[in-house]
């Protein structure tokens, strides 16, 4: 079937089978940021914005993102840039295979709430897997970009 | 401990490839190989013992797309192990490419190529298989002399003497004491006997394993996987093709996490035999399920521990028995198992009078297992570790107290330990500084906080190796380029740990410059010097040694090049970082113009190469320390404080270093709380999938701090010894203490679920 969507800004099209999650149509565009981890919704490494909204693009059909903006973290570099240099200088980042849904779902709670506490953060990202950092440098990396911006 | 300053050693740097990573740019198998190779999927036995009595692909090649099947018929007939390790393997050679005996549920029948994944996906269903089932062997306790073998074959070959038997169903068997155990436990006051049960985790690595294969423009077959072990893996294809090595090139591009499960060629064969027949490129990546049910685990080990004491706590004599269960093939099966005995007893080298360690490895018809850190270390150590906590509560002795009195401290030969002295050991300051952060005095107590609940900790200590002694080689070559920085060219595999970086940082300390001016490349067969790869907490200590041994000799010849520029002696020249000066004179040459100087009329090669091994493995060692919250009526436990000191030498980079800790402590309270792995009757997985296999979420891990008590080890580059694998090893007997302490049970299986912990309390 034929979709249409807003990737990144730009109007895309495709000819999608209807059983084409959305991950694997981003990744065939180009948005290799995007990574798979499960096949059971449990990893959030696949995470991308529907509409601004945080949705793991593994358990989406591309066919459901028709008419729709999804973003990716292609598309949102120069926000993801502000803190994440906060997460590498805690060595937060590791193996990488998880950074890129980690920091889009991060970018969504920031976008709702700029000034979270350590429990709203953790609470928040809660679906995003990480097997290397446990986790705590991550905690830290984003503690400290808030605390920089409240200075 | 006074500690020298270092320029850049010590510092808590950013990784270098830090911002890559959290951009989401494409530097993984899967982002930067092409388009249009075949796509690779594997039909897997759904029984865990049987012949393949008749293969019928016909229907599967009618789906459009089909390019190659291959079944047991096809491949070659050589047996081979798939264990990175170093030749001669350990691990007996005991796999085909694809075997008519099928030997666990997952053990691969049939190799499918298409054009895309969906084609492969439909053939896989269509290949009719009649298979003749066997009665499988499912319990490791019967494996041993059971009269159905795993590996009957009279070709299973075992490349070192490990004291495996097929005919036996056993991979190893094997031990060492040291005085009379016997006796000694005869004469203790109190003997501590308890068997401990721990199962076959997974690594759970956020990227599966996979790999891609091309034949490159010389014809050669080029493989381009997430793999730690490049070298290793390069000598597997060629012993599993049947192809010379001059023919293979392994590369690895990131790695998205490895944690020993990419210390075995899980899966590069598949796509390497279809590049191989049709000489067109092949990707293979596996499922999730696929990585959990045919992947490379933990051993599974039970270990029975008799642990003799005095009245007063002196731990006199610890005698070890393992038994560990290496799954359908033996991949580390004889290494692992060493490690429960000898990184475990020789912690309490301090009183120790006489030890014994003996084990039996078995095949038995479930998932083979292979290198998962802290690699049979990680199982003895939350036995013996139990049994001493034991002995502390029965004697009514903090536990603290108790390894004071006992530990091995700086200094002493460690009979356990291959006879190696604890040069390095700051594992007494580890104790009491972890005491003192954790508020041991105040955490330790019981506390009841009324509707059931209860709160109050646990601990335990540990240590681990830093390399395989006299084995292990780390190799590197340190070039200069024509602007006066450097290349730093490694066979060493980064999966995520930073060691590209701390090994640049080494480079920059050695070469007086700053760690941007070190351009870092790992690891390439047809470019990297010979490194046995990341594995056995070998990096920082083999690797780094080289890296410093190198820069030195990178140095002289700097300073022979400028020595003929400034027309004299190169005795009478000092390296300055970016120049190199005539002693006693005002004269010097910037280092870029040495660089360039390098490029013309010249016959010095500015680079050097340096190789190296270690007849030691020091060990580091840490303390750990759980507070949980128990609930009495329903058994949960929320873990809510874990402190750690680690003794790692010297930490080359602080920040790195304190996050391979916390993901390793966060791994060990996954094995000790919520992954579970188990089987239907039939030896069928039941976790399958990251929904049933729970790793723990950054909800489940409460408030982690680790901090480091350093030591200098002489043998280490800058003093430095590992921390990759150790700090997995004390969460499991930590908790279980402080779960014993909230319920009066001591649970000596893991996981220990609520459910295990409610029922224990009935």
């Amino acid at each position: 079937m034929e979709i249409k969507l807003t990737l990144n800004g730009r109007p895309v099209t495709g000819s999608v089978p209807p059983g084409l999650p959305l991950l694997d149509f981003l990744r065939e565009k180009g948005c290799l940021s995007v990574k798979q981890g499960c096949e059971t919704s449990n990893c959030g490494l696949c995470t991308v914005l529907l509409d601004g909204v945080p949705v793991l693009s593994c358990s989406l059909l591309a066919a459901r993102a028709d008419g729709h903006s999804v973003t990716t973290l292609e598309g949102l570099r120069e926000e993801a840039r502000q803190f994440v240099s906060f997460l590498a200088d805690q060595g937060a980042d590791q193996c990488g295979f998880c950074n890129p849904g980690m920091v889009m779902n991060t970018i969504a709670l920031l976008r709702e709430n700029p000034d979270p506490s350590d429990d709203d953060i953790r609470a928040w990202l809660a679906g995003n897997l990480c097997r290397c950092s446990g986790y705590e440098s991550q905690l830290r990396g984003i503690r400290a970009y808030l605390d920089s911006r409240k200075r | 401990m006074k500690q020298k300053k270092y320029r850049v050693v010590g510092q808590p740097l950013p990784k270098k490839d830090s911002m890559q990573l959290l951009l989401g740019k494409p530097v993984y198998m899967d982002d930067i190989t092409p388009h249009g190779a075949l796509v690779v999927k594997l039909l897997r036995s759904p029984h865990a013992h049987a012949l393949v009595e008749e293969i019928d692909t016909s229907t599967a090649w009618k789906v459009p797309g089909v390019a190659a099947i291959y079944t047991w018929k096809d491949v070659p007939s050589r047996r081979f192990t798939i264990a990175g390790q170093t030749y001669p393997e350990p691990s007996p050679y005991d796999r085909l490419i694809l075997d008519r005996h099928l030997r666990f549920v997952g053990d691969p029948v049939a190799i499918i190529a298409a054009e895309d994944g969906e084609s492969a996906l439909q053939a896989v269903k269509l290949i009719k298989v009649t298979y003749q089932k066997l009665e499988p062997v499912l319990d490791l306790h019967a494996a041993k002399d059971s009269s159905i073998l795993v590996h009957p074959e009279e070709d299973w070959y075992p490349p070192c003497p490990v004291g495996g038997d097929n005919k036996r169903n056993l991979a190893a068997s094997g031990g060492d004491s040291d005085g009379d155990v016997d006796a000694v436990l005869a004469g203790c006051d109190i003997v501590i006997d308890r068997t401990y049960h721990t199962k076959a985790f997974q690594q759970a690595m956020m990227e599966t394993f996979r790999a891609y294969t091309t034949l490159d423009r010389y014809g050669r077959l080029h493989v381009i996987s997430s793999t730690q072990i490049v070298f290793h893996v390069r000598r597997i294809l060629s012993n599993a093709l049947g192809i010379p090595k001059s023919g293979i090139r392994v590369e690895k591009p990131r790695i998205g996490g490895g944690f020993g499960a990419k210390q075995t060629a899980v899966c590069e064969v598949y796509p390497a035999f279809v590049t191989w027949k049709t000489g067109r490129p092949a990707k293979l990546i596996y499922t999730r399920e696929e990585s959990q049910i045919a992947g490379s685990p933990r051993h599974e080990m039970e270990i029975r521990v008799r642990l003799g004491a005095s009245r007063e706590g002196r731990i006199r004599a610890l005698d070890l028995y393992t038994l560990s269960n290496t799954g359908a093939y033996g991949e580390h099966g004889p290494t692992t198992v060493g490690l429960s005995g000898h990184k475990s007893i020789p912690l309490y080298t301090g009183g120790l009078e006489a030890y014994r360690f003996a084990f039996d490895v078995v095949y038995t018809n479930l998932q083979p297992a292979g290198a998962y850190r802290g690699y049979g270390a990680t199982q003895g150590i939350f036995a013996v570790e139990s049994a001493v906590n034991e002995l502390a509560e029965r004697l009514g002795i903090d536990p603290v107290v108790l390894r004071e009195k006992n530990i091995v401290r700086e200094g002493m030969v460690m009979p356990a330990y291959y006879g190696e002295t604890a040069n390095a050991c700051a594992l007494d300051r580890c104790l009491a500084r972890c005491e003192e952060i954790f508020d041991w005095e105040k955490r330790y107590p019981v506390r009841e906080l009324g509707d059931g609940k209860v709160r109050t900790a646990g601990m335990a200590i540990a240590m681990q190796g830093s390399s395989i002694a006299g084995v292990d080689v780390g190799s590197a070559t340190i070039r200069l380029g024509d602007d006066g920085c450097y290349n730093l060219i490694l066979g060493a595999a980064d999966m995520g740990t930073g060691c590209d970086t701390i090994l640049a940082q080494m480079a920059a300390e050695c070469l007086d410059c700053p760690v941007d001016s070190i351009a870092v490349f790992s690891a390439d067969t047809d470019v990297s010097p010979y490194d046995s790869g990341s594995y056995a907490s070998s990096t920082t200590y083999v690797t780094g040694k080289a890296v410093e041994l190198a820069c030195g000799q990178l140095r002289e010849r700097i300073r022979a090049i400028a020595a003929d520029m400034l027309g004299c002696p190169a005795e009478e020249t000092e390296f300055g970082g970016n120049c190199v000066r005539q002693l006693g004179t005002d004269a010097e040459v910037p280092l870029s113009q040495i660089a360039y100087r390098a490029q013309v009329n010249n016959r010095w090669a500015a680079e050097a190469t340096v190789t190296h091994s270690s007849p030691f493995s020091p060990p580091p060692f840490m303390v750990g320390m759980a507070e949980i919250e128990l609930d009495r009526l329903t058994g949960q436990v929320t873990v809510l404080n874990y402190m750690s000191v680690v003794d790692c030498g010297i930490p080359i980079n602080p920040a790195l270093a304190r996050v391979q800790a916390e993901g390793g402590i966060v791994q060990g309270i996954g094995m000790t709380l919520t992954e579970n792995v188990t089987y239907d009757p039939n030896g069928r997985p039941v976790e399958r999938s990251l929904m049933q296999y729970k790793l723990p979420t950054r909800l489940d891990m409460g408030h982690l701090r680790v901090e480091f008590e350093h030591s200098h080890e002489p043998t280490g580059p800058f003093g430095a010894k590992s921390i990759g694998e150790i700090v997995i090893n004390t969460p499991a007997p930590a908790l279980v203490h402080a779960i014993y302490r909230a319920t009066g049970v001591w649970h000596r299986e893991l996981p220990v679920t609520p459910e295990q912990i409610a029922l224990g309390l009935e």
